[in-house]
């Protein structure tokens, strides 16, 4: 088993495993919370705007859109998120287009997400912040989003969740994380594939169940009280 | 009798200075079918208390919160010290600040602590440095007897200290009108007087209010006016004592013919 994890850079793959993840993550609330901002704003375009990017991004299968940033976005369109002149180029390329696509498509399952959170507040917590005189800004930064996201760090911690098992279709453009060590066990050592599998699942579940503990334990700790 | 027309019955309060500062005039609004703000003409001046009471549905809450446009309106004109009611927006914001509202359900800051609730309109909208807020803060506390709690969150209070809170918000922001939307009706009745007890002295320090209740005691001690609605419309207006001892409509006796018999 050591030897296969040896052989096989498991330990680098699932290094990039957690590297696409955290970039992603990040990524993924930035844009989801500025999307949720869209669909709470009072103006009706960006809320269209808002639910038809959920709309898109959730119903398309998550391997398209890490394809396309592939194919489309870099192939077709141009964007190069990386430097030609770096050793390290494809490699950087694959990541980022990667990371681009990750963050992207869960940026729509982060705004359902904290939209879940801002139904857990009150109707009169606005009014109240509205009646003392908060802008619509300082009501979303100061009242609302404050306790969305503590009312939300359930659902957001499964979109984490599975964002990290989701990394895996990085493989399908190359990035070396670990489904692309698994491939490689498996065309490399096929006399062991239930191990191979088994490496990698115990991998993933090293990952996921702290993180699904931290979750449990935040949203006890953060909820707020009424 | 006509909807709403009765300006016979409107008598000066005697404390008032007489300049107007809250006028509504021909504020008509609708929920889907229902009627729910019926042609409403009313005048408050500075300093006047006006209460106003009525049967559950007669628009009363409505009326409170349109003052500030938590709801909208159709047709009519709001205006406070002299200025129009704005569209959503900056300038809405800037007259809501001066503006006080309570609550039934107090609506204080989940998750701010209670010194954070009084403090957060001061510092944000009023450009107040932190520690000059929160020392006027911490006096606005003790005038209405909650200082003590200052460091707790609104969950650990009681309804009554909660809506307490809720009127030192409002003071912080040093507003020119506070509105009272059935302060009391969410409070267990042992707690109904320490929240009463604050609005009178409030009431009795200048304080312009109008307030929406079903507490007739504090209608008769510190009201200068009472304004009876029902089914959308101002029905009747008089000094309580006038209202109270002699209602003039048949609908303000039956009201108060229910409520007074027990």
């Amino acid at each position: 088993m050591l030897e296969l994890i040896n052989d096989f850079n498991v330990l680098t793959a699932f290094w990039m495993t957690i590297r696409l993840a955290l970039w992603s993550s990040l990524f993924a609330l930035i844009i989801g919370t500025i999307v949720a901002i869209m669909r709470l704003s009072p103006v009706g375009v960006l809320q269209w705007a808002g639910a038809a990017y959920v709309t898109l991004l959730r119903n398309t299968p998550l391997t398209l859109i890490i394809l396309f940033c592939s194919l489309g976005l870099w192939g077709q369109l141009g964007v190069e998120p990386a430097s030609r002149t770096s050793d390290t180029f494809i490699v950087d390329l694959n990541f980022r287009l990667a990371v681009i696509g990750l963050a992207f498509y869960h940026a729509a399952f982060v705004t359902e997400a904290i939209r879940s959170g801002v139904n857990t507040i009150p109707v009169g917590q606005a009014e109240a912040a509205r009646s003392v005189g908060l802008t619509f800004a300082q009501n979303l930064r100061y009242i609302i989003l404050p306790q969305a996201f503590r009312g939300a760090i359930t659902p957001l911690g499964n979109v984490l969740i599975a964002l990290i098992k989701n990394t895996t279709v990085a493989v399908a453009i190359g990035v070396a994380e670990a489904a692309y060590a698994l491939r490689n066990m498996i065309e490399f050592r096929p006399d062991v594939i239930l191990l191979n599998f088994l490496i990698i699942a115990i991998g993933f579940v090293i990952l996921t169940l702290p993180t699904g503990l931290a979750v449990s334990y935040l949203s006890q700790k953060l909820v707020v009280r009424r | 009798m006509q909807v709403g027309s009765v300006p016979t019955m409107t008598q000066e309060p005697s404390t008032a200075t007489s300049t107007p500062l809250v006028v509504l005039s021909g504020v008509n609004k609708h929920f889907g079918d229902l009627h729910v703000l019926q042609d409403i003409n009313l005048t408050v001046h500075e300093r006047e208390v006006v209460v106003v009471i009525g049967p559950s549905g007669s628009g009363k809450s409505t009326l409170c919160r349109t003052i500030n446009r938590l709801e909208t309106y159709e047709s009519g004109t709001i205006t406070i010290d002299g200025q129009d009611l704005p569209e959503e927006g900056k300038a809405l914001a800037q007259l809501r600040a001066d503006v006080g509202m309570v609550f039934q359900s107090f609506n204080l800051f989940s998750h701010k602590t209670i010194l954070e609730n009084v403090t957060l309109g001061p510092i944000k909208v009023r450009g107040m440095k932190p520690k000059a807020a929160e020392k006027h803060a911490m006096t606005l506390l003790e005038r209405v007897g909650v200082a003590h709690q200052s460091k707790k969150y609104p969950a650990q209070l009681s309804g009554g200290q909660q809506q307490r809170v809720a009127i030192a918000r409002s003071l912080a922001m040093e507003p020119r009108v506070m509105l009272f939307d059935e302060p009391t009706s969410a409070l267990d009745p042992e707690m109904i007087n320490e929240v009463l007890d604050v609005m009178i002295s409030l009431a009795k320090s200048g304080m312009t209010m109008i307030v929406v209740t079903h507490e007739m005691g504090f209608a008769r001690k510190a009201a200068d006016r009472v304004v009876f609605m029902s089914e959308g419309a101002i029905v009747e207006e008089n000094t309580p004592e006038e209202f109270f001892t002699n209602p003039q409509s048949a609908r303000a006796k039956d009201f108060l013919g229910k409520i007074l018999t027990h």
